[in-house]
């Protein structure tokens, strides 16, 4: 009995100081978006600041063309993950329940290139792209993301946990392949599904490299991208940047606190690490 | 709806599951396709659903040709051993599946749908997810799923062994009370004997990929066409002897102890001399022998078990281990001596290299 008492004391310790190891980012962004310029960076630095300027906020809002940089975002979010959804679905299937010569290889193939580092990517992609006369467009924010590896891996394990048998009884009761994977296997692999969409959703939302280097004009560019306008030649406005930073996370902060259930279950469901 | 098997045989790259089976099925029969793990009934049943595509033969529903034709225009209905509903829908959608990509009318469909309910008595569950269901409630869904099309076959793989053993009777008996209500033919895969013996009108055994008999379950058991069928079917199993057979062709000498046992009638092939023989007795063919002018095999007791209610005689005929049922009201001891007769017309006798049954 104290013996387990002292184990559970031990994990809570350990999950408290991890989440406090994660959660300092955080604080000292929200405290450095309220803070006065000449605070910012004095030594020591002081967690809470003697002059709460909530004026930073509509000061960052109002420096940059943050609405068109929303709407882009948002643009691309919502096409890229339901895209990617689409590529992810279709793709899975044939990999867990299409026998074709050469599956397995080809699959491999297909995972060999997620050890490819994306930024080897960078030029051969934006050479492409040029190419296509694509930059500076929303196809070039958005076609590049159109299917994830790791998605398709993630769904065709979860696939794969799904009986043969069920396949069996959709054939004989007159249900095509196509049908079957809509009807039956998208609804039983929902919590996977949902995974998939809100790691999408992240990484669209804070993606930065990418855009900016195939954007050009203000029209085009996204949220992370509009960051940037805090650094200039004389210096960068710190408390400025923290407080853009800290409105554009929060819808990510939200949608996952909302679906974190989903994120979980589909994470440990398919047995892998996210 | 009269299905027949022509030469069919499945070949999956090296192996051959299934070897010219050659089966004619009638209409509106039970039939129970029988052996053990490995033997080709499943994959036979499979080609039956057109899951599989037999490597050769023909297969005819009634007077079609159906090798080519797919599983949902075959009008069947299947049932599999881990019922296969789908997680997501109610009993009633289950149920109503089948009809909704048959595309009938919403309205007409629910009403086939909870007629099916009924007979198959889930009427007050149609609300509730498979996942909510007991595994006895989920195959009553499931049969339900498979007839509510009403297909002209039915196939059921493996149903009941998912079960606890008293439910397992129950859904046995159900079973066979819904398929004589529909009088649907019905082919079922079981690797039990009893369930096969207790609910089929025809029992087919098959063993590698080859049919061994097919026949009414009591004829199998009282005439099996070889070693495989006698040793198969029955519990505790049949005792089997190593014997000669001596000039007359009808005096069996068993090759242990010398003992000698009389046909009833000679056997016809004089060629038969010469072969080696294995006598087979059922447990429950043995009796004591108290008159000792009378013929009868001496064998000494190992042990006596009491189960239920008989008395399970355990015995050694020279090096020969034997089980006999006998009368529980005989005292005997360990040790003792008694001589065990044969009920007369119950002893088989078969072929050593071929395992064929020459008595029958």
């Amino acid at each position: 009995m104290q013996k387990e008492a002292l184990s559970k004391g031990f994990i809570y310790l350990l999950l408290i100081l991890g989440s406090i190891l994660m959660l300092l980012p955080f604080v000292w962004m929200i405290s450095t978006s309220l803070k006065l310029p000449n605070e910012v960076m004095i030594m020591p630095p002081k967690w809470i600041p003697s002059d709460i300027q909530w004026s930073n906020y509509i000061e960052a809002w109002f420096s940059a063309p943050f609405a068109i940089y929303s709407v882009n975002s948002v643009i691309v979010l919502i096409s890229s993950t339901i895209g990617e959804l689409i590529t992810t679905i279709l793709a899975a299937y044939a990999f867990s329940r299409i026998n074709f010569y050469g599956r397995e290889l080809i699959f491999s193939v297909l995972l060999g290139t997620m050890m490819v580092p994306g930024e080897v990517l960078l030029i051969p992609n934006f050479v492409t792209l040029s190419n296509l006369g694509w930059i500076d467009h929303y196809q070039a924010l958005i076609v590049p993301w159109l299917a994830s590896i790791f998605s398709i891996f993630l769904l065709r394990q979860f696939f794969f946990s799904i009986p043969k048998e069920l396949s069996f009884a959709a054939k004989i009761d007159g249900c095509s392949d196509f049908r079957f994977l809509w009807s039956v296997m998208v609804p039983l692999a929902k919590p996977a599904l949902i995974t998939i969409a809100i790691l999408k959703a992240i990484g669209s939302w804070n993606a930065f490299l990418w855009p900016l280097i195939v954007t050009s004009s203000e029209e085009m560019r996204t949220l992370p991208v509009g960051l940037i306008s805090f650094s200039t030649d004389a210096g960068t406005r710190y408390e400025l940047l923290m407080a853009a930073s800290s409105m554009i996370i929060l819808p990510m902060i939200i949608l996952f606190i909302v679906l974190q259930k989903y994120i979980i279950e589909g994470v440990a469901r398919a047995g892998i690490k996210g | 709806m009269k299905i027949q098997l022509k030469d069919i045989t499945m070949r999956f790259d090296h192996t051959t599951a299934v070897d010219h089976l050659n089966v004619t099925i009638e209409e509106g029969k039970l039939v129970s396709l029988l052996g053990p793990s490995g033997c080709g009934k499943s994959t036979t049943l499979y080609m039956l659903a057109g899951l599989y595509r037999p490597s050769e033969g023909e297969l005819y529903f009634g007077e079609r040709l159906v090798n080519k034709i797919e599983p949902e225009n075959r009008e069947i209905g299947m049932v599999f051993q881990n019922y296969a509903l789908y997680p997501h829908l109610t009993v009633l959608k289950n149920i109503m599946f089948p009809l909704k990509m048959a595309k009938v009318p919403k309205k007409e469909a629910e009403a086939r749908a909870k007629e099916m309910a009924a007979l198959v008595q889930i009427d007050h569950l149609l609300d509730r997810k498979p996942s909510q269901l007991s595994g006895g409630q989920q195959q009553r869904v499931a049969i339900a799923r498979a007839l509510v099309k009403k297909p002209k076959l039915l196939l059921l793989d493996e149903p009941l062994s998912n079960l606890d053993a008293r439910l397992r009777l129950e859904m046995r008996e159900e079973i066979r009370r819904i398929q004589q209500e529909v009088g649907i033919t019905t082919i079922f895969v079981t690797h039990d004997q009893e369930e096969a013996m207790s609910i089929s009108d025809h029992v087919l055994l098959m063993k590698d990929g080859r049919m061994q008999q097919y026949s009414a379950p009591q004829d199998m058991y009282d005439y099996p066409k070889n070693k495989f069928v006698a040793q198969f079917l029955g519990n505790p199993p049949i005792n089997i002897f190593p014997a000669k057979l001596s000039d007359d062709l009808q005096t069996i000498v068993l090759q242990d102890t010398r003992e000698t046992l009389q046909l009833e009638a000679p056997i016809s092939d004089p060629a038969a001399m010469n072969g080696d023989y294995e006598l087979g007795i059922r447990p429950e063919d043995f009796y004591i022998e108290t008159d000792s002018v009378k013929a009868g095999l001496k064998v000494e007791t190992i042990r006596v078990e009491r189960i239920g209610r008989d008395n399970l005689l355990n015995a050694k005929l020279g090096q020969i281990n034997l089980r006999a049922i006998i009368s529980p009201d005989v005292k005997i001891n360990k040790g003792d001596m008694i001589t065990l007769g044969i009920r007369p017309g119950r002893a088989r006798l078969f072929d050593s290299s071929s395992g064929h049954n020459l008595l029958h």
